[in-house]
C-alpha cells in the first residue's frame, strides 16, 4: 500500500488510481460524487486531484466528440512521417517542431517502419493535404511523408460510437 | 378429464410468485426505473464472447461428455484452489451445470425426499424452497435478522437441527441481503456442523462480489469439506447470466449422484457456453476486478441515499443487492415497492418475495448505472419525505 502525500493529506495509491478510473470515463465526475463514491472525504478527493494534476497525471479534462454526427465539416488523416534524428536531440526537436500546429491533435514517436505518427485533423481534404504539403514535408530533416485519411471512427479514447448501451434485461427478476 | 387434477399436488399448490403483478403493472409503464434486476448491467466481456462465436464457426455444436469438458473442469478445479483454497479432482469431483440453478436442484434431488428436512436460513434466493418443496421434502426456515446483519448465527443452526435433517443450505454472499459471513461465525457453524450426518449446500454464486476483504469458502474447512456440495457459476462474476453455466464441487459420492440426475434431465451445459467459460477462466480477471470495484462504488453510492432518504439500511458486504428497512414508513413491503413503482416509476422488489421474513423490508440493485441510481435515489427521497409517518 503505497501512500501518497499532498499538503499533509494521506492518500493510498489505489484510491488514486480509482479517481483516475472515474474521470477517465466522465471527465465531469465531482468531487462530492468522487468521494462517495470511494469512501473518502471531499478534502481527500480534492487533495488527490490536485497532485494528480501537479504531477502531470491528469493532463487534461477533454469532452470526446464524434464529429460526424455534428453538422461541423472534419476529416481526420493519419501521416506516417519518416525524419532524420537530429544530433543531441533525437527525434524531440523534430516532433515539437510538428505537435505546436493546432491541426496536429496527437503525434507519436513509433518503432518500426517509420518514425512519428501524426494525427491531423482539418475541414477537409484539401485543407490536410495542404498542410502535409506546406507545413510538413518541407521541414528539415523530413524524409518522407505518407497521408492515410479516415473514413469512419468505430472507436476513440476507449468509446464506441455506435453502441446501442440499450438495457435488456428483464426488468424483475429474483 | 381435469387438467388441474393431473398436476402434482406440491406443483399446483404452489403459490404463484408475488411479484407477478409488478410486471403487469410495468408493461403499462414508459421510462421506469428498475432497481428490481437480479444480474449484472455489464454485459458480457468481449473475450468471453468472442470465444463463444469462435467455437460456433468451427462447428463446436455437439453434446459435450454429461458433467462437461474435461480441460474446463480442469480450469474450475485450478480457479476454485486457487481462489477458494480448496481442491476437487477434475475427473470425479467437478459437474458444470446449466447455470447454479440446476446445481441447486440436483444437489436437493440427490439428496431430499418426503420425510426429509431441508434447513434454509431466509430471507434468500426463492429457488431453494421451491426446489426442496418439489422433493417432497420439508422446508425448515431459519429467520435471519436484521441486528445480526442478516449473518447466520450458529445459535439459530443449533435450534433447527432435528433428527430428520438431511440438508443444510447456506446461502452467503446473499441475495437479497448482501450479507457476508464472519469468519468467527463461520467457523462456530463449521463446529455445529462437522459431527453431524447432514450435507451442506453452500451457493457462493455472489463469491467474487464481495467488498470486505477475501471471500472464505464454507468448503475450504477440512472438518466439512466431503459433506459439503459448493455451488458456484459464471453468471454473476463474469456477467454470464444468459449463457446459463455453473458448477458444483463436491466428494465423488456426492457429485456422482447429482450427475445421475443430470445426464437424464439435462444431458450437458451449453457447449457454446463451456468454451465461453473456458475463456472466462484463463483472461478475464482483470476486467472482473474492473466490474467488482465499480459495484463497490455504486453500493456506497446506494447505501448513503437510503439513509439520506431516511430509511435505515445495514451495510451489505456482497453481491449487488441493498436490503434497506421500510418500517418507518409504516407501509408494508408490497405496498411501498407497490407505491414507489406508481408514484415515482422506480421499481423495487418486496422482501417478502424472499421469505415472509423480508417484510419490512425491500430489495434494490445496484447493478445499473450510475446516472439511473441517482435519479432512482432522487425520487425514493421524494417518495420517502412524502409519505413519512
Ligand atoms: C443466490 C443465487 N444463487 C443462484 C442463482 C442462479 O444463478 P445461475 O444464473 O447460475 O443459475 C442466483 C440468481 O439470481 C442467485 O441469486
Amino acid at each position: 500500500m503505497i501512500i501518497k502525500t499532498y499538503k499533509g493529506v494521506f492518500i493510498v495509491s489505489s484510491k488514486m488510481e480509482e479517481i483516475l478510473e472515474i474521470l477517465e470515463k466522465n471527465a465531469r465526475a465531482g468531487v462530492e460524487e468522487i468521494a462517495l463514491m470511494l469512501d473518502m472525504s471531499v478534502e481527500e478527493v480534492e487533495a488527490a486531484i490536485k497532485k494528480l494534476e501537479e504531477d502531470k497525471v491528469i493532463v487534461g479534462y477533454n469532452t470526446l466528440i464524434n464529429w460526424d454526427n455534428s453538422s461541423k465539416e472534419t476529416v481526420t488523416a493519419l501521416i506516417e512521417l519518416r525524419v532524420t534524428p537530429q544530433r543531441g536531440q533525437g527525434f524531440d526537436k523534430i516532433a515539437e517542431r510538428i505537435y505546436r500546429y493546432p491541426q496536429v491533435k496527437a503525434c507519436y514517436l513509433m518503432s518500426g517502419s517509420f518514425d512519428l505518427t501524426v494525427i491531423i485533423e482539418g475541414k477537409n481534404m484539401k485543407e490536410v493535404a495542404l498542410f502535409v504539403a506546406e507545413k510538413l514535408a518541407p521541414l528539415e530533416g523530413v524524409i518522407s511523408t505518407s497521408t492515410h485519411f479516415v473514413l469512419k471512427k468505430y472507436k476513440d479514447d476507449g468509446v464506441i460510437f455506435e453502441e446501442n448501451g440499450k438495457d435488456d434485461r428483464e426488468a424483475l427478476r429474483l | 378429464m381435469n387438467l388441474q387434477e393431473m398436476i402434482r399436488p406440491t406443483v399446483r399448490n404452489m403459490p404463484p410468485s408475488g411479484i407477478r403483478k409488478y410486471f403487469d403493472l410495468l408493461n403499462e409503464m414508459k421510462d421506469a426505473i428498475s432497481l428490481g434486476v437480479g444480474e449484472p448491467d455489464f454485459v458480457t466481456p468481449w473475450a468471453i464472447r468472442e470465444a463463444g462465436i469462435y467455437s460456433l464457426e468451427r462447428g463446436h455444436t455437439h453434446y459435450s461428455s454429461n458433467p462437461g469438458f474435461i480441460e474446463l473442469r480442469r480450469q474450475i478445479s485450478r480457479y476454485v484452489a486457487r481462489k477458494y483454497n480448496v481442491e476437487y479432482d477434475p475427473k470425479t469431483e467437478i459437474i458444470v451445470t446449466v447455470g447454479a440453478s440446476e446445481a441447486i436442484d440436483i444437489a436437493l434431488r440427490a439428496l431430499a425426499g418426503p420425510g426429509d428436512e431441508v434447513i434454509i436460513p431466509e430471507p434468500s434466493f426463492v429457488a431453494y424452497k421451491g426446489c426442496t418443496a418439489f422433493t417432497g421434502a420439508t422446508p425448515v426456515i431459519i429467520e435471519l435478522k436484521e441486528e445480526d446483519e442478516f449473518r447466520l448465527r450458529p445459535e439459530q443452526l443449533e435450534k433447527a437441527l432435528t433428527e430428520r435433517t438431511k440438508v443444510v443450505i447456506l446461502p452467503f454472499p446473499n441475495n437479497p441481503t448482501g450479507a457476508v459471513m464472519r469468519a468467527d461465525d463461520q467457523r462456530k457453524i463449521v463446529d455445529v456442523l462437522k459431527d453431524r450426518d447432514v450435507i451442506i449446500i453452500s451457493d457462493e454464486i455472489y463469491a467474487e462480489l464481495t467488498y470486505s476483504g477475501k471471500h472464505v469458502s464454507f468448503a475450504s474447512y477440512p472438518e466439512i469439506r466431503d459433506k459439503t456440495i459448493l455451488i458456484n457459476g459464471f453468471s454473476k462474476a463474469f456477467a454470464m447470466t444468459g449463457w446459463r453455466i455453473g458448477y458444483a464441487c463436491g466428494h465423488p459420492v456426492l457429485i456422482e449422484a447429482m450427475n445421475k440426475i443430470h445426464q437424464y434431465a439435462i444431458m450437458c451445459s451449453p457447449t457454446t457456453a463451456q468454451y465461453a467459460a473456458s475463456e472466462a477462466l484463463s483472461s478475464c480477471e482483470d476486467e472482473v476486478q474492473a466490474m467488482v470495484r465499480e459495484y463497490n462504488r455504486r453500493r456506497r453510492v446506494m447505501v448513503r441515499g437510503f439513509r439520506e432518504a431516511g430509511l435505515s439500511c445495514f451495510e451489505p458486504m456482497g453481491a449487488f443487492y441493498v436490503f434497506p428497512s421500510i418500517k418507518s414508513t409504516g407501509m408494508t413491503s408490497d405496498e411501498f415497492c407497490e407505491k414507489l413503482l406508481m408514484e415515482e416509476k422506480v421499481l423495487t422488489v418486496p422482501g417478502t418475495a424472499f421469505g415472509a421474513c423480508g417484510e419490512g423490508y425491500i430489495r434494490a440493485t445496484y447493478a445499473n448505472s450510475y446516472e439511473n441510481i441517482t435519479e432512482a435515489l432522487r425520487r425514493i427521497r421524494r417518495f420517502v419525505s412524502r409519505h413519512r409517518k
